[in-house]
């Protein structure tokens, strides 16, 4: 296994048996994620980007084929392990944000941290420093309903950077909210990505893409069509 | 680290606010009925046993047949007299015969007039102890009992001295029963039974002089040395005033009660009505099991996006649940709290005016600590399990399925 793949999907597929009918959401893909790369994945609706995005983060399981997760393939893995790893290697932006309503904005962006059992003066620091680089050391005591969608979703990258993951999954980052609050967060997962963090993110917006990732994923009825690089601000075809 | 979870807990249910007092509101709807019902399910039994609690074993009655029918005198029937007790007194292993006189009599005091039950306090000692014996050696609870000397005086049961007239009776006072004058020497604690509390008890002498009451008497109580023999006392006594009276098997005008007859009777009684309390007591556990159930159920069940999001950010499938366990075991403690709490006041509260519309203490309820501390324990076991199953069932879910929720 070579690990320089954070994250590899090997022929994956993925079923959904409804009735008699199988939807074919993901069929035999494939795909690496670099360490330190910046990977949109782009399609349209129902192209099975969001579904190829929860099996990156391990949130859901394949029907076929593996995938692996620091070179372990996650099959293997118990329960408790998965979410010990998954939470300390993986920060999920969600487009609904997923804040929990009845924590503050500091709490939510602690609770990772409690289940990492780090101590809770440890995690309280972390947080307030968190929550001051996304600019919202006046909202820490704030819950989710007293937040903006764009506050909201600031909340979310603090929360998602808390155990200071490796990995980071967006799944439409940006797609509740306006243009220019959408590019404040593009362009924060761009200095993250800087500092030597791997981002993902599914979108399909492609000027979004153009812009700010480095390898895109185009998908298209469960299957990917190409895989683009950018080499020397250049797009070049891989597949 | 577990303290932790319990800050975050208690953390959300304070800030769920009302969610959380709806649920608790679920879980004390329930606690208090179980509470109320089977505490005054267990008023019920107590002033139905209370009723019948002066039968005892080792006496026994002898009555006129016809007595209790009709107005006295509408039928020819043979009144029991000294001469009877003589033929009764024959027969052996008996202890003591206390000859009774039961009237209705009239009372009147502060211009108003009533009607209650008079009783004769018989002459002799060691009948005297019978008799009170009989209202289970009651005390007084103003003024004093009656002696065997005292002349023109009178004791009165609790319902006569303080609920059957507009004003109290009080010791000291002075009634008229039947138009002649009566001083009250003492006033009966209240008592279970209904009829204790109708009482007026005078001396023989004066209630024979009063009414004027010749050699009769109303029934006769026959205490047995040894209530292994009851019933062949019984036997014995009916044998005797049948040759006495020269009157054939079956064809008695007279009858002797033993408590087997009385009491086999009665435990039917008791036993349905045990039946009953048990029945209650068993419904409303299951209701308000419930109702505890489906509230916790569903709050847990609404959360389970909650749930997703803690798996997508690292947490176990423990950890969910040591979050659940806490959330739903504080608020079924709470509901059961408040819950007993409502309860006793509710069946306090229902006792309360059950005893002022009969004027007198019938339906008793007890603090009863078991069933206190019981039914908060249920609350928290049954709000724990049911909170306990739905978020097991929703850690079990992969992340990306609870989060779809
Ligand atoms: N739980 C499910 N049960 C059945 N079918 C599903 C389920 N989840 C997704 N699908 C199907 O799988 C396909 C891919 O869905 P997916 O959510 O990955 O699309 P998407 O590319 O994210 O679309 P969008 O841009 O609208 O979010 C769709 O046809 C969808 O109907
Ligand atoms: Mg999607």
């Amino acid at each position: 296994m070579e690990t320089n793949n954070v994250i590899e999907l090997k022929n994956v597929a993925k079923y959904y048996e409804m009735g008699d009918d199988t939807v074919r959401a993901l069929d035999d893909v494939n795909i690496e994620i670099k360490r330190g790369d910046f990977v949109a994945i782009m399609g349209p609706s129902g192209s099975g980007k969001s579904t190829s995005m929860n099996l990156i983060g391990s949130l859901d399981l394949a029907t076929k084929g593996n995938i692996y997760l620091d070179g372990h393939d996650i099959e293997y893995l118990e329960e408790s392990e998965l979410a010990q790893i998954r939470g300390k290697k993986i920060g999920f932006i969600f487009q609904q944000f997923n804040l929990i309503p009845n924590l503050t904005a500091k709490e939510n962006v602690m609770l990772p941290m409690l289940f990492q059992e780090k101590d809770g003066a440890e995690r309280e620091i972390r947080a307030e420093e968190l929550l001051k680089l996304v600019e919202l050391e006046g909202r820490m005591n704030h819950y989710p309903n007293q937040l903006s969608g764009g506050q909201q979703q600031r909340v979310a990258i603090a929360r998602a950077l808390a155990n200071d993951p490796e990995v980071i999954l967006a799944d439409e980052p940006t797609g509740n909210l306006d243009t220019h609050t959408g590019e404040v967060v593009m362009k924060f997962l761009n200095k993250l990505n800087e500092e030597g963090k791997t981002i993902i993110i599914v979108t399909h917006n492609p000027e979004l893409a153009k812009e700010h990732a480095k390898t895109i994923y185009s998908v298209r009825d469960g299957k990917i069509e190409s895989v683009e690089k950018r080499v020397n601000g250049k797009w070049i075809k891989h597949r | 680290m577990k303290k932790d979870y319990f800050v975050l807990a208690l953390g959300n249910l304070k800030h769920r606010g009302i969610r959380s007092w709806l649920t608790i509101l679920g879980v004390f709807i329930g606690i208090a009925a179980v509470v109320a019902l089977i505490t005054l399910g267990n008023g019920l039994r107590d002033a139905v046993t209370g009723q019948f609690s002066s039968l005892s074993a080792d006496k026994l009655v002898i009555l006129n047949a016809e007595t209790g029918m009709g107005p006295p005198g509408s039928t020819a029937i043979t009144k029991l007299n000294e001469h009877d007790i003589e033929v009764i007194n024959k027969v052996k292993g008996i202890e003591e015969i206390v000859p009774r006189l039961i009237r209705i009599t009239k009372i009147e005091f502060n211009k108003e007039t009533e009607f209650s039950y008079s009783v004769n306090l018989p002459e002799d000692k060691n009948k005297v102890e019978v008799f009170w014996g009989a209202l289970n050696n009651i005390k007084t609870e103003s003024g004093r009992l009656l002696k065997t000397e005292d002349r023109n005086k009178i004791v009165l049961g609790f319902g006569v001295a303080k609920n059957l007239f507009d004003k109290e009776i009080e010791a000291g006072d002075n009634v008229l029963i039947n138009g002649k004058n009566f001083e009250v020497a003492g006033a009966l604690e209240k008592s279970g039974s209904i009829q204790t509390n109708h009482l007026i008890i005078m001396n023989e002498k004066d209630m024979k002089e009063l009414m004027n009451i010749g050699d009769e008497w109303d029934m006769i109580v026959v205490q047995v040395s040894d209530s292994k023999y009851t019933e062949t006392v019984a036997e014995k006594i009916k044998e005797e005033l049948r040759k006495d009276r020269k009157e054939d098997i079956g064809k008695e005008d007279f009858s002797v009660q033993t408590p087997l007859q009385s009491i086999s009777g009665v435990n039917v009684i008791l036993d349905i009505v045990n039946l009953i309390v048990a029945g209650i007591a068993a419904i409303s556990l299951i209701i308000g099991g419930m109702g505890i159930a489906n509230t916790m159920y569903t709050s847990v069940l609404e959360r389970t996006k909650e749930i997703g999001i803690m798996k997508s950010i690292g947490a176990k499938n423990k950890e969910i649940l040591y979050i659940f366990i806490i959330e739903s075991g504080l608020l079924g403690l709470i509901g059961g709290i408040i819950g007993a709490v409502l309860g006793i006041g509710l069946a306090f509260g229902i006792s309360g005016i059950v005893n002022l519309a009969f004027g007198s203490e019938i339906l008793k309820v007890t603090l009863e600590y078991h069933l206190i501390l019981g039914s908060i324990a249920f609350a928290f076991v049954i709000g724990l399990l049911s909170g306990l199953m739905p978020s097991f069932q929703a850690s079990k879910l992969k992340p990306v399925d609870a989060l779809r929720k």
